[in-house]
């Protein structure tokens, strides 16, 4: 019980200010007479404390984009004026270690790895979006023996360190002979392994009017078409939201493919990223910093397009990053 | 349990009792066909290999003989392993000097948000942004550079006549090093802060205002108590969250939590010891031990709540 007070959104219901005692004298301040200049110097003085705001503000973003910017602006430097070299300009400015970087690493090109990535992440996208929509389904909408004990446990596994099922998983997986395949790090988002997902679905889902699916049902809709034409389609900012962590997650992911990939032709981006910094230790930094920003390059874009589902997403789901 | 009654609506317009029994049980069927995924899942994946590690954690196995009982003989060889007690400590000090200052950064960056101003929505993505890549190998490797000796920090500290050096390998300094990197990341709680902070009612503020109350005051009596709610779900993902750090402490210390052991955070040594050493029992036992500490500090942080964590209204 206390486990779904926590990982309930605390800002929607619970923090509403509902049953908060205010007292009864209020803000209503009777506005005095205020002659001009007064208003003025008002004025004067919400503009200068505006330009400081805005000027903290500024240093604050500069700070905070200062590695990013510094990683893309290195990955078109010649090697040797990066490291050490606070200035994200350069009069040699060239695609050269991009060109390094797209020739792949250990008689493995680049789009090779780009493509795992790709597969696991779109993969990892389907995976999530059927098996917690269908699970969430279940939470939210239908009535069965045990739902309430299986929703605990749901909320349990979000808070559990995922590092004490990786030694009994990668075992399993090794007896049946699926390591070296995407199979390990797919299951589980096919099977719900998320709860995140399913949590973030059941809260969306419970919002969604129930006048709905009853109406559906006295027209005779099973739980099938009432799930299939009336939840999934209204489900959609869920499912966007949904798609795009998945999608993130599983293209930044280091510890899953770490474990089960062991050749460099089924290398994800972060291993190849890692295999490169390994065995280019003679300092080829530029390249480096060129496979780093490839490896970004749709996190960033998904950013770019998506911002306002991913940080509203965060805002009312305490989704991570 | 909440959730059950919450959702259970009672049928609406009464409908006729024997139709609404059947499809009751017909529900429990469906209930379990739209689970059944979630379940097999969780049975797989979760319950089963949870039992099979505790199991393991009184094992010896290398994943190549089958495993022979060894009692409690693999949590014994921990506590009387000295690196095991390092890689404890570089997590707890990871967790309770980094957790602190990556909510207070995200809290004081999310009331700056809350002020009436133009152009806060950009800001907030902007301030976002890091924790979307803040834990992939990428942003490891800019951190590296950026760390290392004649790296940039090295030149910024020379600057200000501070004595010369990269703080990757330096064992004194690769803690603030992480807990920078995990600063960086502060935009996910402070999100989460300023969707809370938007909810408390600027009544409140005025009326204390009226009382005569300076900013101090309000931010005690009024912001913590208002956004406790918050405060806890921030702090009990992010410690968890802290404990489970692994692939940046990986990539900067090239897999070895060096230098000195100054970077085996607790979960790098347990990879080491699962899958570098293959000796599975004792990394199963490490497990264990996680599972515990974690689970009694959210215990703890259960417990305490009642003390400072304040629903108003009705729980839901």
């Amino acid at each position: 019980m206390s486990d779904t007070h926590i990982v309930t959104p605390p800002l929607s219901a619970q923090a509403a200010a509902a049953g908060v005692p205010v007292p009864a004298s209020g803000g209503s301040r009777p506005a005095g007479p205020v002659d001009s200049s007064s208003r003025q110097a008002a004025r004067r003085r919400k503009g200068v404390r505006s330009v400081g705001f805005h000027a903290f503000m500024v240093v604050c973003t500069i700070v905070v984009l200062y590695p990013a910017a510094w990683m893309l602006m290195s990955s078109f430097k010649p090697s040797n004026e990066i490291i050490g070299n606070i200035s994200l300009w350069s009069d040699n400015f060239s695609a050269a270690n991009f060109a390094t970087a797209l020739s792949g690493i250990g008689g493995v090109g680049f789009w090779t790895f780009f493509g795992n990535s790709m597969i696991l992440a779109v993969a990892s996208v389907v995976g999530v979006i059927l098996s917690s929509t269908v699970a969430a389904y279940a939470f939210a909408r239908i009535d069965f023996p045990g739902r309430g004990i299986f929703f605990a446990i749901m909320i349990g596994t979000l808070l559990l360190p995922f590092h004490v099922v990786i030694i009994p998983q990668y075992i399993m997986f090794n007896e049946l002979g699926l390591v070296n395949t995407f199979i390990p790090l797919l299951a589980p988002k096919f099977l719900a392994g998320e709860a995140f997902f399913v949590f973030l679905m059941v809260q969306f889902m419970r919002n969604l009017p129930r006048e709905l699916d009853e109406a559906a049902r006295i027209d005779g809709a099973g739980h099938g078409r009432i799930f299939g034409s009336i939840m999934l389609p209204l489900m959609r900012p869920a499912i966007i939201t949904s798609s795009i962590f998945a999608f993130i997650w599983s293209w930044n992911d280091f510890l899953g493919p770490l474990l089960y990939l062991k050749k460099p032709d089924l290398y994800p981006l972060p291993i190849a990223l890692r295999l490169y910094v390994d065995q280019t230790s003679v300092s080829d930094y530029g390249a480096q910093m060129a496979m780093a920003v490839l490896a970004l390059l749709p996190v960033m874009l998904f950013f770019i397009l998506f911002q306002r589902y991913i940080v509203d997403g965060v805002a009312t789901q305490g989704l991570k990053g | 349990m909440t959730v059950a009654q919450s959702t259970a609506n009672p049928s609406p317009q009464g409908l006729p009792r024997s139709p609404r029994n059947s499809s009751i049980r017909r529900d429990a069927g469906a209930g379990f066909a739209f689970l059944s995924p979630w379940l097999v899942g969780f049975v797989v994946l979760t319950a089963f290999p949870m039992v099979a590690s505790l199991y393991l954690a009184f094992t010896d196995y290398d994943l190549f003989r089958p495993p022979s009982w060894v009692g409690v003989e693999n949590f014994v060889k921990l506590f009387e392993d000295p690196r095991f007690w390092t890689s404890a400590k570089v997590t707890a000090i990871y967790v309770l000097v980094g957790t602190p200052i990556k909510l207070a950064a995200a809290l004081a960056v999310a009331m700056l948000l809350n002020m009436k101003h133009r152009g806060q929505g950009a800001y907030r993505s902007i301030f976002y942004a890091p924790s979307l890549i803040g834990a992939s190998v990428s942003i490891a490797i800019v951190w590296k550079a950026m760390f290392i000796d004649d790296g940039i920090v090295d030149r910024i500290q020379q600057l200000f006549g501070l004595p010369a050096g990269g703080w990757v390998g330096d064992p004194s300094k690769t803690m603030p090093m992480f807990v920078l990197l995990a600063v960086w990341t502060f935009g996910a709680p402070m999100v989460i802060f300023l969707a809370g902070l938007k909810q408390i009612p600027a009544e409140l503020y005025e009326a204390a205002s009226v009382d005569g109350a300076g900013p101090v005051r309000k931010f005690w009596r009024i912001t913590i108590p208002m956004l406790s709610p918050v405060l806890f779900f921030n702090l009990l993902l992010e410690t968890i969250g802290a404990f489970q750090v692994f692939g940046s402490a990986f990539i900067i210390s090239g897999g070895t939590g060096g230098p000195a052991d100054s970077t085996l955070f607790y979960t790098l040594y347990l990879y080491i010891k699962g899958f570098a050493q293959f000796d599975m029992g004792y990394a199963s036992a490490m497990a264990w031990v996680l599972v515990i500490v974690v689970g009694v500090i959210t215990a703890i942080l259960f417990k305490t709540s009642n003390a400072w964590v304040h629903y108003s209204g009705d729980n839901r």
